[in-house]
């Protein structure tokens, strides 16, 4: 017969599901989405331009530092777009462009192509981007513009919700509405509250991430931020939409390649965010915390992964038999 | 101990951990079972078990007939095999089996008779030793796939203590259909092999497993299979949540009873005993009339296929004059399985024949094949949630690369029973059956060494 010489020879399983890498990351693009158009609302036409740069940057840094590397391509998996929108989402919407490029490529080149590229960084290349920009140009990194005002052209500068509760200027706070649908300063990405919580609540949906690290996160950080302000739930909402809390929890914290796989490492891991986050918040001289808590716990993720690893299917546990053998 | 609904049928006692959702496409569930016409010859491979494979006793040019002993063994974990038609052996060579290993095989022109062997008749079976001693002719393996020789596994020592006898009907792969037929078809000879089983090996309980997603199955068997017996002991029916892989033996002990099987154990060692349904029913038949297994039914399927179907054929019967039988092929096959899609064999020809524990046919346009390229692991743990054993396929990869024998030793790489949820489930279309069956390889060579 001449179907012969034409069967395909493989290994099992001879389905698989329809997941890919690239449709992970599309999801995630997706779930960023309503954030970066409330961001155009509040902020103006600007905050495009520093995310085309930051995209563009990465995509074309991640091409040019593979092909230096002599590694295949691996711009079409998307990730670098990811990281060029969560890096974006993470700036001050006046930063100067070429800032901004440089975040990118320290991003991509130095934190996760150096390191071997996707999977393999081990801390959230976007964050280290924000982080070494924050300390090279700190003036223009903490210059916050006042929301809404680039549609009269007076930009004004004002300071973010936590720097005010940090300074007791809480007279000058916007309400708790406004900061739910992202009308304070702040990060361009991180003031929509309503709009982070939509795209995580999608890559929940679409299983792309588990709920387990942003509650716990959130939760763990709600808990102690309750306790140090005297059970004052208002304190809390101003603290939770306030800094990049939410856009932390749901985008970065749960980056797959710096978060450990198995449930109960995510949620130690969970815990030492908010925990860090909320000591950062609360006795740290910076008004913000959530990226270095994040970059802290992934640094510890590998320890992390190999104190939880799961016992193979029927293994008792040593201390267990152990007792048994005792009986 | 059990929690049961109101139809009386019981739940199961733990769930599966993991597992993955395969589409079930069970497209031949309402085709009842069809005999094919005597096939002009039949190849029967001398290694259709696990064990010793079996050594030929007839010689070129012999005249057989059905349910006549061909090969057999002196090894202990082994099962003879038995003609399968009337006819004359034309040639005894070496032939290749879909996993790739090389066996001996009897070639047997039918003279289309299907004689009987005179010396057939039913077996005296009053004791276990009986019991035992005549699975042993019967030549039964596990249908369900493994092929298992039966007559070891009745033959636990009497301190393992076996409470439970599990009848695994789950069927958890997609496209196979024929343990669902045997549950419908052949409801009595079910039973009645579950009472003899129960008696003659001194088993208080039985459970009967089936997935959800077979209401029909569990219509049937309740009429006849469902109660409670004298003592507190029971035959009882449980429904298990469709999920893939359901039906492999240490997840069903899992379900059923709630124990956990230690790695490098068997189910016996929690007092456990797992029989596929085809097998109990086939033992019930053979103690009737003491006909060997030198047939079996096979669910014919998939997308390159005319006619599906599930059908009947005698052991050794050619892939090729199967799915002729089923219309042939409508579009041109680009990949025919020996077995179910999450853990069959892909073959390299038409040119294979049937061995006892062969359960489908699946042949695939290219529509139907998958052909993504691998690429780099992204850490998401798809794998690790998936892993029914509790793996962690990427970490197992990892030290695979870097043959970190210790580590993968300690991470539990042999419990692995490459069911392939994690292969299935991975976005980076990642090897990773191939992967493990690797990291197996390598630990075993280590061991070897010391």
């Amino acid at each position: 017969m001449s179907v012969e010489n034409k069967l395909n020879i493989s290994a099992s399983p001879h389905v698989r599901s329809k997941t890919s890498s690239k449709r992970i990351m599309l999801d995630v693009i997706i779930a960023l989405v309503p954030a970066l158009i409330a961001a155009v609302f509040i902020f103006g036409y600007r905050v495009l331009a520093v995310t085309a740069t930051t995209v563009l940057t990465a995509v074309i840094a991640e091409y040019l530092s593979r092909k230096a590397m002599k590694r295949h391509n691996t711009i079409g998996d998307f990730s670098a777009v990811v990281t060029g929108v969560l890096l974006a989402f993470n700036l001050p919407v006046t930063i100067p462009l070429w800032m901004a490029a440089i975040g990118s490529v320290i991003a991509i080149v130095v934190v996760k192509q150096m390191f071997g590229g996707i999977g393999q960084n081990f801390v959230n290349p976007a964050l280290i981007g924000r982080i070494v920009l924050l300390s090279s140009f700190s003036t223009d990194m903490t210059c916050w513009t006042e929301p809404l005002k680039w549609r009269t052209g007076d930009a004004v500068t004002t300071a973010t919700p936590l720097a005010l509760m940090a300074a007791d200027k809480k007279d000058q706070l916007t309400g708790l509405a406004d900061m739910l649908l992202g009308v304070r300063a702040g990060c361009l990405g991180e003031t929509c509250a309503i709009a982070l919580i939509i795209g995580g609540v999608y890559l929940i949906i679409r299983k792309v991430i588990s709920p387990v690290i942003p509650l716990v996160y959130i939760g763990t950080f709600s808990v102690i931020t309750l306790i140090a302000g005297n059970g004052d739930f208002t304190y809390l909402a101003y603290q939770i939409m306030g800094g990049g809390l939410l856009l932390g929890a749901f985008f970065m914290a749960t980056d797959y390649a710096t978060c450990p796989i198995n449930f109960k490492g995510k949620i130690v891991y969970a815990i030492g965010c908010g925990l860090l986050t909320a000591v950062i918040r609360l006795f740290g001289s910076l008004p913000e915390g959530v990226s270095f808590s994040i970059i802290l716990m992934n640094i510890l993720t590998p320890h992390i992964e190999s104190l939880t690893t799961p016992k193979p299917f029927g293994t008792v546990k040593e201390k267990k038999a152990k007792k048994e053998a005792a009986e | 101990m059990f929690s049961s609904k109101d139809d009386g049928v019981l739940n199961a006692v733990k769930e599966v951990r993991g597992g993955v959702n395969v589409s079930h496409c069970k497209n031949t569930a309402e085709c009842a079972t069809v005999r094919m016409p005597i096939p002009q010859q039949v190849v029967l491979s001398m290694q259709q078990h696990i064990g010793a494979p079996c050594i030929p006793c007839v010689k070129v040019g012999d005249t057989v007939s059905v349910g006549q002993k061909i090969g057999d063994s002196d090894k202990y974990v082994s099962a003879p095999v038995h003609a399968s038609v009337s006819g004359k052996v034309i040639k005894i060579g070496e032939i290749q089996l879909v996993n790739g290993a090389k066996a001996q095989a009897v070639t047997i022109e039918s003279d289309g008779e299907m004689r009987l062997f005179e010396g057939i008749e039913p077996p005296h079976v009053t004791n276990r030793e009986e019991l035992i001693k005549a699975v042993r002719e019967s030549g039964l393996v596990g249908l369900g796939g493994a092929g298992f020789p039966t007559h070891v596994k009745m033959n636990f020592p009497p301190d393992k203590n076996i409470d439970t006898l599990i009848i695994n009907a789950a069927e958890c792969e997609p496209f196979i259909t024929v343990d669902y037929r045997e549950c419908i078809e052949n409801s009595w000879d079910i039973l009645s092999g579950v009472y003899t089983v129960k008696e003659l090996l001194g088993i208080k309980n039985v459970i009967i497993a089936a997935e959800d997603n077979k209401p029909e199955a569990f219509n049937v068997l309740k009429r006849i299979a469902d109660k409670d017996l004298h003592e507190g002991n029971y035959v009882r029916l449980m429904k298990l949540k469709s999920k893939y892989p359901q039906g492999a033996e240490k997840i069903m002990v899992q379900s059923a009873t709630g124990r956990k099987v230690p790695p490098g154990k068997l189910p016996a060692d929690v007092g456990c005993m797992v029989m596929n349904v085809a097998s109990i029913a086939f033992v019930s038949r053979y103690l009737k009339s003491g006909k060997p297994l030198v047939s079996r039914s096979l669910t014919v399927d998939g997308s390159a296929i005319e006619r599906p179907k599930n059908v009947r054929v005698p052991i050794g019967t050619q892939f090729g004059q199967i799915i002729d039988f089923c219309g042939g092929f409508k579009e041109p096959p680009a990949k025919i399985l020996a077995g179910g899609p999450m853990m069959g064999f892909a073959v390299m020809s038409t040119d294979i024949h049937v061995l006892k524990q062969n359960n489908a046919i699946l042949a695939f346009n290219k529509n139907d094949v998958y052909s993504k390229p691998e690429n780099d692991c992204i850490r998401c743990g798809s794998c690790a949630a998936a892993c029914p054993m509790s793996l962690m396929p990427t970490l197992i990869e990892r030290y695979t690369k870097a043959r970190e024998v210790e580590r993968l030793q300690k991470i539990g790489v042999n419990v692995c029973m490459e069911c392939g949820s994690c292969a299935y489930s991975c976005p980076a279309s990642k090897p990773l059956v191939q992967v493990m069956r690797l990291a197996k390889s390598i630990v075993r060579e280590e061991l070897a060494k010391k």
